[in-house]
């Protein structure tokens, strides 16, 4: 007994050390996402953007931490306390949860499921409910707006999503992270799918309520969408979950994309580096796409918003579906179904 | 052990949470309650190795229809003491159709329904293949009919709440993208001290002040 009790323990250790060793990076690259979001926007601005706080501007998101927790947390009168103080944490919850299943290497990952890319779907299909009730429990109009904004938006694109998702595991025949990055080892699905990259990438814009689908918190409309009402630390936490979403999203793309962590050729200098590394890269680099995105665009109106997702990618995604079916079974090249 | 642990644990909440869903005052708790109970479901399927349909379950059940479910809730205006007056003249049917469901439920369990199939073992081949399998060959036409009878409800649905209303100005895109300069714009030489009405062909907006 003493015996199955200690390997338990040790095993739950070591569990709960690959969690920290994941979640901890994880949330310092949510602080310098903050801070490289703030400098590079300035950039394209020509401002300059915060670069006072420490060199470079480089403690700013810790002094912005610092002021967040300092603050005084307001409960609205008219609010559902339970619901309200629960939304945010949901939010960050869900974003933190998904990281389980992402491979940064080869055997780099906390739960190594047979069906990790639905788990990860999942998840990503739960966050509207922090949204949903973060503006239903806040009791006012602009934050039960910007919800049922969001509601409908993250709806409609998660369903062009699971279209782009199908495509690729056509092409994989395995539910499995790892094994969809193995695929990829002649060449990224990015060249192939090309059409359902670019797809995929603006759905995740949409599904993270980033520009220039930002409606649910349209500062010119609805002053801050469903989480005008919170302050202090509950702010804080919907801050960091959208964030960690964002990363998240690109992680997501780069695992069905780019190729997950290989390199993006299999010569000398380039299989050197290690894999984790390759897999930062790309990640970093979709998320200054997101950054460049909101930079650039103007904002969505909401029938255009809707019509970009119904009437143009839904249909599109649901064709090459057909299209890629069709043209593996034709040329002989459908996968041989691995475990998953 | 473990494994207990966490089927009592995900049995007790789930039916603790059921019961919720029945007697919150409030129709928004029920939802979230209901959805809760949709959690340990999933974890119930984990438990006996199904991950492919916990999945799915939260996937679709959590992820699009109770969404909808607290969409609607929430939107609608209800009334407490209105919805509970009827309590005591509609028991005694809920009651029946409880107890029909009750009683399918443990003659399945304990009738010969399920005798007669033998289930593979969750580690000898993993259960998306094995859905697969048996979904799109045994059960193929069930499986068109289904997705038949949802297209007929889509469309349905579409139809009875689809009206065309007049006066409505609507953006047609194609029609912003046919537009060409010379459909909107024209130029007109205009003489010196010329009056007003010799350039009338300009449209007022467009006209130079």
């Amino acid at each position: 007994m003493d015996l199955i009790m200690n390997s338990y323990v040790i095993e739950l250790a070591w569990i709960v050390g690959k969690i920290m060793l994941v979640v901890g990076p994880l949330l310092i690259a949510v602080a310098y996402l903050t801070l490289a979001e703030r400098r590079v926007i300035g950039f394209m601005q020509l401002r300059k953007g915060p670069n006072v706080v420490g060199p470079f501007g480089m403690f700013q998101p810790f002094a912005d931490a610092l002021k967040l927790m300092a603050k005084e947390t307001i409960l609205p009168a008219g609010a559902n306390k339970v619901v309200f103080m629960f939304a945010p944490m949901l939010t960050f919850i869900l974003a933190l949860v998904a990281w389980a299943v992402i491979p940064f290497g080869e055997g780099l990952v906390i739960a190594d499921i047979n069906v990790g890319i639905l788990y990860l779907f999942a998840i990503s299909s739960l966050g509207v409910y922090g949204v949903i009730m973060a503006g239903w429990a806040s009791n006012s109009k602009y934050a039960f707006l910007g919800a049922l904004r969001s509601a409908a938006q993250m709806v409609s694109y998660e369903v062009s999503m699971g279209l782009v998702i199908i495509n690729v595991l056509i092409c994989v025949g395995s539910l499995n992270l790892t094994a969809i990055v193995e695929a990829q080892r002649g060449m990224w699905f990015a060249l192939p799918l090309l059409p359902m990259f670019i797809v995929f990438f603006i759905s995740t814009l949409a599904e993270t309520n980033r520009a220039p689908f930002d409606l649910p918190e349209g500062e010119s409309e609805l002053v801050a969408g469903y989480f005008v009402e919170y302050s202090s630390m509950s702010f804080a936490l919907f801050f960091l979950g959208e964030y960690a979403n964002m990363i998240l999203m690109s992680g997501m793309t780069t695992v069905l994309f780019l190729g997950g962590w290989l390199p993006p050729f299999d010569i000398w200098p380039l299989n050197l580096v290690p894999g984790p590394i390759w897999f930062i890269l790309k990640v970093m680099l979709l998320l200054f796409v997101f950054l460049w995105v909101r930079a650039t665009t103007p904002r969505y109106r909401y029938d255009q918003l809707m019509r970009l997702g119904w009437k143009i990618f839904l249909p599109f995604s649901l064709i090459w579906v057909v299209l890629t079916s069709g043209f593996l079974l034709w040329t002989d090249n459908l996968p041989a179904v691995m475990a998953g | 052990m473990i494994e207990a642990l966490f089927f009592y644990l995900f049995a007790a909440v789930m039916l603790g949470a059921g019961l919720m869903v029945v007697v919150s005052r409030n129709p928004v708790f029920s939802v979230l309650f209901l959805i809760l109970a949709f959690f340990n479901a999933a974890g119930l399927f984990v438990l006996i190795g199904a991950e492919f349909i916990a999945m799915l379950l939260v996937v679709v059940y959590v992820g699009a229809v109770a969404v909808l479910f607290l969409f609607v809730v929430m939107m609608l205006d209800i009334n407490f003491a209105e919805m509970r007056a009827g309590f005591q003249k509609y028991l005694p049917i809920g009651l029946v159709v409880g107890g029909i469901l009750v009683f399918e439920l443990v003659a399945a369990m304990y009738g010969d329904a399920f005798s007669g199939a033998t289930l593979p073992a969750a580690t000898e081949i993993s259960n998306t293949r094995a859905l697969g399998n048996v979904l799109y060959t045994k059960y193929m036409y069930l499986f068109q009919v289904a997705g038949l009878i949802l297209l007929v409800a889509m469309i349905g649905a579409i139809s009875l709440t689809m009206r065309r209303r007049s006066g409505v100005r609507r953006q047609v895109i194609a029609e912003q993208n046919m537009r060409r300069r010379e459909d909107s714009v024209e130029i007109v030489d205009v003489p010196v001290g010329a009056s007003a009405r010799t350039v009338a062909t300009v449209p007022p907006s467009k006209r130079e002040r």
